[in-house]
Parts: structure tokens; sequence; C-alpha cells
């Protein structure tokens, strides 16, 4: 039985136009130990999807469909029976360090926290933890850290500290939300590592999000790609990487800027612009934006069709796109 | 329950706008009218018929000397402007000088502005008509000094804190670099950007006016009779508690009213005016 | 840490001292002759010659303030000219009321503007939350002394549970004090909580957009603990703000309800020496006045370092 698995979700949120819809069919799965990224830009719906399976959706918000973990339904879970899970069983980690820390509480007691909730610890032995869980991500003298303010810290080093907080009662899933992109580069780097070196070490599952290809291309076994609220591309990494089946995957991998590309080479960009949640279309989210829209792309959705092993792709024009130029 | 649940909240704000322009539509016309005409003479003395209950007459009864209550407080309606906004004004106009100053100078000029208006706020409003009045003696100059004082350190506040935000703006960089100087810039660019903050925090300082006026002349220190006015109104008011208690009801709804009316206008501004520029911490 | 209470005590005796200055030029050498005001413009100049070398108001106006200030250092504030009294037994009997007055109100305020505010956040744009807005609403634009004299008008007058007025003074027992100034208090307090009420509420709200709250409840913490554990603390600064200048202005507004109910505090102390020409009273409760307000604010401004760990560093 696979970890956590999403079916058919889908999400409408009420904006000052009336009702949108945010997340629509979103479906996949993800097995103990595994690595899963969702990449997509902003408005794709990904921060959406995490923000579901914790079950930290906005007022107004409408989840249907169905999230298993463990063979638990969380869509429609009771708030109290939420609260056990989160921060226990499934952690998350966010994309802000700078803000995401009481700034009036030493960070080793919001790290014990989590501690002091779920595994009823003692004060002095949930303290002793945090010290620990400080010391193996990376906080130098952790002992003394421990009672220092969020703002003694650098956004590294805070974003380390969320890393232990969500850690701290040996979470089955982690999810982490775009985790390194508001940090220098070469701090992306050592916590990506981090990241990874824990996920192994506690065989966790992740769940990590990024508009960053490269972020993904080192981190996951296997990738979603999101458009507008719909998965419209998932499979194993480098399959997706070696050939991408969905003209928004290449779109998003053709804009990457190139090194060594030739003075004067133009910034390849999709045109057009992501629309607002309340004017999807009914059809494909990409419909219209894309160069190989036909009529039929625009009534229903494009159902998931198969591209190779495990590798999956919503488009109705899958040959022309994947025949070769 | 969710979109029904956010429902409440925005339909009132709108209509807080509304209820506000129409109360405080309602005070400024009721002083205007009264310049012309009032249904009898405030001023007039008619001990004979004193406390008398509303009656087809006397709209709202009569006070201890046989006044007509419901021209007072027309009349009362006059007084109350008056102070509000001549002592807004004295606080807008040099507290809003203060503030910009402080904001386009910054360093010492800046601190030893904010200094004082810190220090100003050490004599609340009541506390400089006292000392008025110790000096000078009863009268609606004490209000409207004391009041007027006390509005200045409270204006600079606002000004600064709004303008030092739109100091920090591109546009303002793009003037600076052209070559213009910092009075020609807070004319131009900081003072339109500050303008819907400094309306709103003036709405709410007349309302707090009306409010400290009511409060000095109830307290005898402020109007002087025969001015009618509605925190003196209170005053006899109470003194005939026993006798006529419902005198005690009007004055004070008239304040409230106003009071009311004014904060209501300053809070549907702050919402429809939203100056994202000017809204700093 | 140190160099922030030097850095705010020295601001707190300059404002005192600036104070000072000030209460003086404003009665004493504005005026002129303050034994001219005491008496009356049409006193006989002889009277008023008598009255001044009496008061010692011929020497230099130096000498006068530097003799006003080392008196209240001895905690000696001269005499009353009315009641020819010391003054400082005259003020230290109507701070008997006063302080409790102020205290009592203080109290009623925080609890009830608190719970309110929270409440209303908690509820944000739910029925609750629109109650208590639009209560607060009417609360803040209320008379503070209207609305006691309309107390009086229910509990004292139609129901008889409570005195009108007056004080039978401590020594009559705790309670019939405390009964004398249950009314005065919560005129008082009702209207200050509205305000309270409403700025707990922006601020509690401000704080629950922030991301550490989002954090907290990914963590597994309920909305409620989420709220008392993280929220609160870091709503602490603009709501300790607030209060320190609702002290204040409570300090000032008993000046008028100690007039609604004919109590004899500092407020009446202050209105009758008014009327009585007597300026050494007023100039000394206007200073004893201004220094509380000016207090307030010092304690308030060292709550902040207290509260919020990050000022304390800023300062050095």
């Amino acid at each position: 039985m696979a970890l956590i698995a999403v079916e058919d979700l889908s999400l409408t949120l009420a904006t000052a136009r009336g009702t949108a819809t945010a997340l629509r069919g979103v479906g996949f799965a993800l097995e103990r130990g595994e690595t899963l990224g969702l990449i997509g830009e902003s408005g794709s719906g990904k921060s959406l999807t995490a923000l579901s399976l914790m079950g930290l959706l906005p007022e107004g918000a409408r989840l249907s469909g169905h999230i298993r973990f463990d063979g638990q339904e969380l869509v429609g879970l009771a708030e109290r029976d939420y609260c056990r899970l989160r921060g226990n069983r499934i952690a998350m980690i966010f994309q802000e360090p700078m803000t995401a820390l009481n700034p009036v509480q030493p960070i080793g007691r919001q790290v014990a926290e989590p501690l002091l909730l779920h595994k009823r610890l003692g004060a002095a032995s949930a303290r002793a933890e945090a010290v620990r869980l400080l010391d193996r991500v990376g906080i130098p003298n952790a002992r003394r850290r421990a009672d220092s303010y969020p703002h003694q810290l650098s956004g590294g080093q805070r974003q380390r500290v969320t890393i232990a907080m969500a850690l701290a009662c040996g979470p089955d899933l982690l999810i982490a939300d775009e985790p390194t992109t508001a940090l220098d580069v070469t701090v992306q780097r050592q916590i990506l590592e981090l990241i990874a070196d824990l996920v192994e070490e506690r065989g966790m599952a992740l769940l990590l999000i990024s508009h960053d290809l490269a972020v993904i291309a080192e981190s996951v076994e296997r990738m979603l790609v999101m458009y507008g609220g719909s998965i419209v591309e998932s499979g194993p990494t480098a399959a997706i990487f070696g050939r991408m089946a969905h003209p928004y995957t290449q779109g998003l991998f053709a804009a990457r800027p190139r090194l060594g590309a030739t003075r004067g080479t133009r910034l390849a960009t999709i045109a057009g612009a992501v629309p607002e949640l309340a004017d999807l279309p009914r059809g494909c989210p990409f419909a219209g934006r894309c160069t190989l829209t036909i009529d039929a792309c625009w009534p229903a959705p494009p159902p998931p069709e198969s591209v190779g092993p495990g590798h999956v792709a919503r488009c109705i024009r899958l040959e022309k796109v994947l025949a070769p130029r | 329950m969710s979109e029904l649940a956010i429902f409440p909240a925005r339909a009132v704000r709108h209509r807080s706008f509304l209820v506000g322009a129409a109360l405080t539509a309602a005070l400024i016309a009721t002083a205007g009218v009264s310049l012309v005409w009032t249904p009898l003479s405030p001023y007039v003395i008619d001990v004979p018929h004193k406390l008398q209950l509303p009656s087809a007459e006397h709209w709202f009864g009569t006070d201890s000397l046989g006044h007509d209550v419901f021209s007072m407080l027309m009349v009362g309606a006059q007084n109350s402007i008056l102070v509000g906004v001549i002592a807004v004004s004295i606080g807008l106009g040099l507290g809003t000088a203060l503030g910009a100053v402080a904001a386009a100078r910054r360093g010492w000029v800046e601190e030893a502005v904010m200094r004082l208006s810190d220090f100003a706020f050490a004599f609340p409003a009541i506390l400089t008509a006292i000392m008025l009045t110790a000096v000078l003696g009863p009268g609606i100059v004490n209000s409207i000094l004391a009041i007027g004082i006390f509005n200045i350190p409270i204006f600079a506040r606002v000004t600064r804190g709004s303008a030092k935000v739109v100091w920090e703006r591109d546009f303002v960089l793009a003037s600076r670099a052209a070559g213009r100087g910092p009075f020609g810039i807070t004319l131009a660019h900081v003072l339109p950007n500050i303008l819907s903050v400094v309306i709103v925090q003036a709405t709410i300082q007349f309302a707090n006016a009306i409010l400290w006026e009511a409060a000095l002349s109830y307290l005898g220190l402020g109007t002087q009779p025969p001015q009618p006015s509605w925190g003196r109104m209170l005053n006899d008011a109470q003194a005939q508690l026993f006798q006529a208690p419902w005198l005690a009801v009007f004055p004070g709804l008239a304040i409230m009213l106003a009071v009311l009316g004014l904060n209501l206008l300053g809070d549907g501004l702050r919402d429809l005016l939203d100056p994202r520029l000017a809204r700093g911490r | 840490m140190s160099a922030f209470l030097l850095k705010r005590g020295a601001t707190f005796i300059a404002t005192l001292v600036a104070a000072s200055i000030v209460i003086f030029l404003v009665l004493e050498v504005l005026p002129g002759n303050a034994a001219q005001v005491m008496l009356g413009p049409e006193a006989p100049p002889e009277a008023v010659a008598a009255l001044s070398q009496k008061l010692g108001l011929d020497r230099p106006a130096l000498a006068r303030y530097a003799g006003w200030i080392a008196g209240m250092a001895k905690g000696d504030l001269g005499t009353s000219y009315a009641y020819d009294t010391p003054v400082a037994d005259l003020v230290d009997q109507a701070l008997t009321l006063t302080i409790p007055l102020a205290l009592i109100a203080m109290a009623l305020n925080t609890v009830l503007g608190l719970a309110l505010g929270i409440f209303a956040a908690a509820r944000h744009n739910r029925l609750g939350d629109v109650a208590v807005m639009a209560l607060s609403q009417v609360g803040i634009a209320i008379p503070t002394f209207w609305f006691a004299i309309l107390l009086i008008l229910l509990f004292a007058v139609e129901l008889g549970w409570f005195p009108a007025g007056g004080f039978p003074g401590w020594d009559a027992g705790l309670w019939p004090g405390l009964r004398a100034l249950i009314l005065p208090a919560v005129s008082l307090a009702i209207v200050q909580s509205a305000i309270l009420a409403r700025v707990t509420r922006s601020a509690v709200l401000e704080v629950l957009r922030e991301d550490f709250v989002r954090t907290a409840r990914a963590k597994g913490l309920t909305r409620g603990a989420a709220l008392r554990r993280h929220v609160l603390r870091n709503a602490l600064i603009p709501i300790v703000t607030i209060m320190g200048l609702q002290f204040s202005n409570l300090l000032v507004l008993t000046i008028v309800v100690e007039n609604v109910f004919s109590l004899p505090g500092l407020g009446k102390l202050i209105l009758n020496s008014i009327d009585n020409r007597d300026v050494v009273v007023v100039q000394d409760v206007v200073m004893l006045l201004a220094a509380m307000v000016v207090a307030v604010n010092f304690i308030v401004d060292l709550l902040y370092a207290v509260i919020d760990p990050r000022l304390k560093l800023r300062e050095l």
C-alpha cells in the first residue's frame, strides 16, 4: 500500500471574482522512502497541493477527491485528528526561512515544541532531543545556540532550524515547498544535500516542490509537472528529462538560460501568461497558450496517455509533440 | 459556511461609509440650518416653563432656565464644529508641516521633531486646558488651543511615518537624481501621496475634538454661557437628574452620533482611498 | 541591556524636566504676577504686593523654579492659598481615591478589552467579530461622562444599588469605599475597553497573517494553541503601546469622572483650585499628572524590551 495516494483531488477557492477551481483531478502516489518532485510556475497550484495534503487550506476552500495516507482518508478529516498528524507523521517546510520562525521564542523551544506536543516528552528530554536535532542539521554549538533567537541566525541557518522542527517526531512524509528558493546559491546546495541525507537516513518519503528544473533534476526520482491546477505530465525524472512529452514541459525546459550560448541568443519563452484561476479553460489548461492547440483541446481535459514505463502525459496531440522535428 | 462567513464583514464595511457620511452630513446641516433658523431662540430664558417634557412647542423640552433644548442642540452643533475645525486645522497645519520636514531632512532634525512630539504627548488636552484656564480664565479659546496643541504631535507622527515610505519609492529617487530639491519633492510627490492618510486622520481627530470639547465644557473650562454647548448642557442636566432625567439623554446622544458618524466616515474613507503608497508600518 | 536602560532613563528624566519647565513658564511666568491672578484683576495693589511678598514672588524666576523643584524633591509642595494647608497633604488625600479608581478602571478595561479583542480576532469575519466591531464602534463614540451620568440614572436613581456620588473614605471600610468607586470605574472602563478591543483585534489579526503561525499549525498545533502560544506575545507590542496611552488617558479622564460623581480626588482638587485661583495647587497637581503620564510611557518602553528580544539588541 502506498504511503500516500492522492486520487482525483479538486480544490475550489472563494475569490473576489467568485469560486475558482485551483486544482483539478490531481492524482499521484508516493511510497515510503520515495522522492517525488513537483514542478510548475507560480499559480500552477503546487503549493495548494501541498497545503491540501496538510489540511492547511484558507477559509472558503473546498476540497473534493481522496487523499489516503497510510490507509486513512484525509479529505474531510476532523481538525483534531489532523492536528495529530501534522508535525508528527506528515511534516512541511516552507519557502521563507526569514519569517518562518517565531521571533520572540528561542529556537530550541520551537524545535522542542512538536516533541512536547506529539511525543509527550518531558521538558528536559525534549530540549536534549532538540539540541541533538539542531546539531544534526548543522547548527554549530547547538547546545548554546538553542537559546538564541531567530534574528540572530542567518537565512540558511533558519532553514536548518525549520528542517529540524519538521523532523523532530520522525515523520513518514516530508513536504518541502520551495525550501531553497529564498536562499543564496551556495546555501541552496547545502540545504538540498542536507534534506537528501536526512530523507535517506530516516527512510522518509519526500515531496519536493520547486520551480527550478535544476533542483528537481538533482533531488528526486520521480516528478510531476503541473500547470493551471492539473498535472500535465508525470514520470521518472530521468525519463522526463530524456523525453518531454507535454508541450508545456518542453516549453519549460526550453526556457532555461543556457551557459555557453552564443551572444545575442534570445531567451526562449512560452508566449502568453498563466491564466487567472477564474479564467481557466474547461479543457486542457494549456489550451490557447500551446502552439499545438486544436479545437478538441478546449471542451474536456485530456486523459492521461502512457509515454513510457511509469511516464504519463495529458495531451491529445502526443504524436505531434513527440515527433522528431 | 465558507463564502457566507466572509460576507458580513464586506457588507458592513460598505455601509459604514454611507452611514458615516449621512451622520456627518446631518451634523453639518444642523449647524448650517441653525445659523438662519431654529424653532425657538436658545438664548431666551423662560423660567416659568422650565424643565418641561417634550411637547409640540418644545420638541425636546426645556432646561432649568426654560431654554428650548432642541434649539440649544442645533446651535450647539455650530460650537462643536467650530472647535473641531479650528483645532484640527492647527494640528494638521503645524503637525503635517513638522512631519514632512522631519521625513525630508532626516538626521538630527527628524530626531528633534520626534522628541518634541513625544514630549507633547505628556500633555493631554485636558491638562493643557487646565493650565490655560488657570492663566486666562475659562473660555472657548482654551478648548481650541488645548485640543489644537495636542493634535500637532499626532499629525506630525502620522505624516512623518507615511512620508518616509514615499521617500523610499523609486519615483522619488528618480526625481532626486533629476536634481529636484527636498522642498520641491515634498510638494510635488510626498504630499499628494500622503493626502489620503492625512484626510482619514483628520476625520478621526475631528471626532476626538468633539469629544474633548464636550468634556471641557462639561467641566466648565470651555465654552461659556450663554453660548450653548452640548457638554455644558449635560452638566446642567446632571444637576436636574432627579427632577428631569430626560434632559441627560439628548445632548449625549448628539455627541455620540456626531462622533460615531465621523469615525465611520473616517473608516470608510480609509478603505476607499486605500493609499497603498503611503501605508507604511 | 544596561545601555538601553540608561538611554531610556535619561529620556525619562529629560522629559520630566522639560515638562516642569513648560508648566512653570505657563503658570508662573506668562501671566506676569501670580499674586495678581490669585486675587483677581480688581484687587488693590497693596494687597497684591503683600501677597507677592508672602509667596516669594519678588524673587527672580530662576530662583523660584529652583525652589519649586527642590521643594518637590523633598516632598514639600508649598502651601495652598485657599485652604492654608500643605499642598502635599491635600494631594496625598486626593491620591488615596484617584489612584485606586484609575487602577480598578484599568484592570476592568484590560480584562474586557483583551478578551473581546481576541474573541473577535479568532472569529474573524464571522458573527462574533462583526458584533464586537459594531458594539465597539458605538462604544468609542460615547462620551465617558455621559455614560457615567446614564449609569447614575440607572443604577443609582432607578435601582438604588450604588451611590449617586460622594466617597465615604477608606476609614468607613473597604466595601463602602469600593462601592462608591464601582460606577465611576465602570464608566471609565467600558469606553476604554471598546478602544482596546479594536486595537487588540487588529494586532492579533496582523500576527495571524505571519508565516510563523503557519509553521506552528504545520507542527500540529490547533488554532487555539497557535493563538495562545505564538500569536499573543507577538501582538503585545502594539497592545501594550495603546494600554500605556490608555492609562495616561484614564488618569486625565478621572478628572472628569470625579466631577460627575463628586469624588474628592485629584480632579476635584484641581478644579476647585482653578475656581479659587490657587495657582500653587494647580501647578503642583498638573506637574504630578504630567509626571505620571511620562512615567507610564517610560514603563511601557521598558516593557517593550521585555516582550521583544529583538529590541534589546537593537538599542545597543
